[in-house]
């Protein structure tokens, strides 16, 4: 169990999600003759001009309007995502100049799958925990790729929050521990220089998911004594509807405490982003003395898991910036052929 | 594409660095050494709200070059309210539910790129507003 020697938690959240959306029977329209399950309702989709850099700074400034503190008081952006716009030149050091972050300041580009953005959460409560640094700004957002006609096609989606680690006494809520569960797990993975993922069929479920959620899950409660009836919401990462509602049942959650931050039937997974932004939702309408139960999960693969408390604070903040919501709710459906367009996959020359 | 130019007005497109002029009080955007109203060099950095509207607008069909894949967009002066004025792209709406007089906000967006292998470049663009917030 990972707990610092001062209390972290979060000063400031912000959520970003893109404007359209593809319905899930877009993809069954093209690829299946409209047969078969739909694993969500809908995905959203980053517009022509939306990568993870425009998407990591929007929810910036949404986490920073929340915290109102001096940006230039933040010792390190951190950006975890497996679509960065370059192979080579931090997207963390662009999202530090736009906020007004740079120049004294820790910048760095994580990747692992979609556990990169709870990695960064974790090392920013290294730094704050240490006295290393009052602010810690930790993003997981990503426009995730999915080869066409993939069965990963019908969720792969865009978008991700981001979160402003600080000192316990400025927090909205508090983080009790952390606790981390990690293997060499070959369930999914992308090569350099491929532009979409490949996964290993057999490896995505048992070994994979419910492996790493369940056991980080279970070893975290267990450490700090506490029991799902202890919690008031659970977050899960989500890739899929049905895969976070059978890990929180195995876990011993009920779904009243999962559906608040279970996004992926509207948004999709948004891979880096998914838990992160789920957490955001939850915190959107947590009142003081909640406590909140997150787990994440990253292919190849890993999960961290957070016991997370609500303080007082929360209901100062919530309103300052856009909800995650409101990003919902606004909403523009798009068919096959401009997703395909917006998501680059035409070859034009 | 011009590498060192972006690189100057990095912080003036990511997130409308602007001037106030110490003479005249005026906000000016882009900054610039010599104020456009009172012609002083008195300026100290400011920050802007981001908010505006619509004072006009075009819509590009036939877009220059480096824009081509974005086309149709809709180009608008905007009118934020600081003073300043300024042309820029406009995102995340419809062509036909553009209006002079609409509320909107900046964002931060990708602009265009040095084909495949060149920068990237971001900068300001306009949307509606998101909501009203406290």
């Amino acid at each position: 169990m990972l707990k610092p020697d001062r209390d972290v938690g979060i000063v400031g959240y912000g959520a970003y999600v893109p404007r359209y959306r593809l319905p899930a029977s877009e993809v069954a329209r093209v690829w299946t003759d409209g047969s078969g399950g739909l694993p969500i309702k809908e995905k959203a989709v980053a517009g022509l001009d939306e990568d993870t850099l425009s998407m990591s700074v929007e929810a910036a400034r949404n986490a920073l309007e929340r915290a109102r503190i001096d940006p230039s008081e933040i010792r390190a952006v951190w950006v975890g995502s497996e679509s960065h716009p370059y192979a080579v030149k931090p997207t963390s050091t662009i999202v530090a100049e736009a906020i007004g972050a740079a120049p004294s300041v820790q910048a760095a580009d994580l990747e692992f799958a979609c556990k990169a953005g709870s990695e960064a959460i974790v090392m920013g409560m290294g730094i704050v925990g240490s006295g290393m640094g009052r602010y810690v700004l930790a993003i997981g957002m990503d426009t995730a790729q999915a080869r066409p006609g993939d069965a990963l096609e019908y969720t792969a989606a865009s978008g991700g929050a981001a979160f402003l680690i600080g000192p316990a006494a400025e927090s909205a809520a508090v983080y009790e521990a952390s606790l981390s569960h990690v293997t060499d797990t070959p369930d999914f993975w992308r090569r350099a220089y491929a532009h979409y993922p490949s996964h290993g069929h057999r490896f995505t479920g048992e070994p994979a998911y419910f492996e790493h959620v369940t056991t980080a899950g279970r070893r975290l409660m267990a450490e700090l004594g506490t029991v799902p009836a202890d919690y008031n919401y659970v977050v899960l990462h989500q890739p899929n509807t049905k895969f976070p509602q059978r890990a929180a049942q195995i876990l011993g959650f009920t779904t009243e405490q999962l559906k608040t931050g279970l996004l992926v039937p509207v948004i999709g997974n948004t891979y880096a982003g998914s838990s992160l932004i789920g957490l955001t939702a939850i915190l959107d309408i947590a009142k003081p003395g909640d406590r909140i139960f997150m787990v994440s999960f990253g292919s190849g693969a890993g999960s961290d898991a957070f016991s997370i408390r609500v303080t007082d604070r929360i209901t100062e903040i919530q309103n300052r910036a856009p909800q995650t919501q409101d990003y919902i709710a606004r909403r523009k459906v798009i068919d096959y052929a401009t997703y395909v367009r917006y998501r680059h996959k035409l070859q034009m020359k | 594409m011009s590498i060192p130019r972006n690189w100057r007005t990095r912080q003036q497109r990511y997130s409308l660095k602007a001037e106030v002029c110490n003479a005249c009080g005026n906000t000016i955007f882009p900054p610039r050494d010599v104020c456009p109203h009172c012609a002083e060099q008195k300026q100290s950095w400011t920050n802007l709200s981001g908010r505006g509207e619509i004072y006009s607008f075009t819509t590009m069909y036939s877009a220059p070059a480096g824009f081509e894949e974005y086309a149709p967009y809709t180009m608008a002066l905007v009118k934020l309210a600081e003073g300043p004025m300024i042309t820029a792209q406009l995102t995340d709406v419809d062509t036909e539910d553009v209006k002079i007089g609409m509320p909107v906000e900046m964002v931060t967006r990708k602009l265009s790129q040095d084909g495949d292998e060149g920068q990237i470049l971001y900068g300001y663009k306009f949307r509606p507003m998101l909501r009203q917030v406290a």
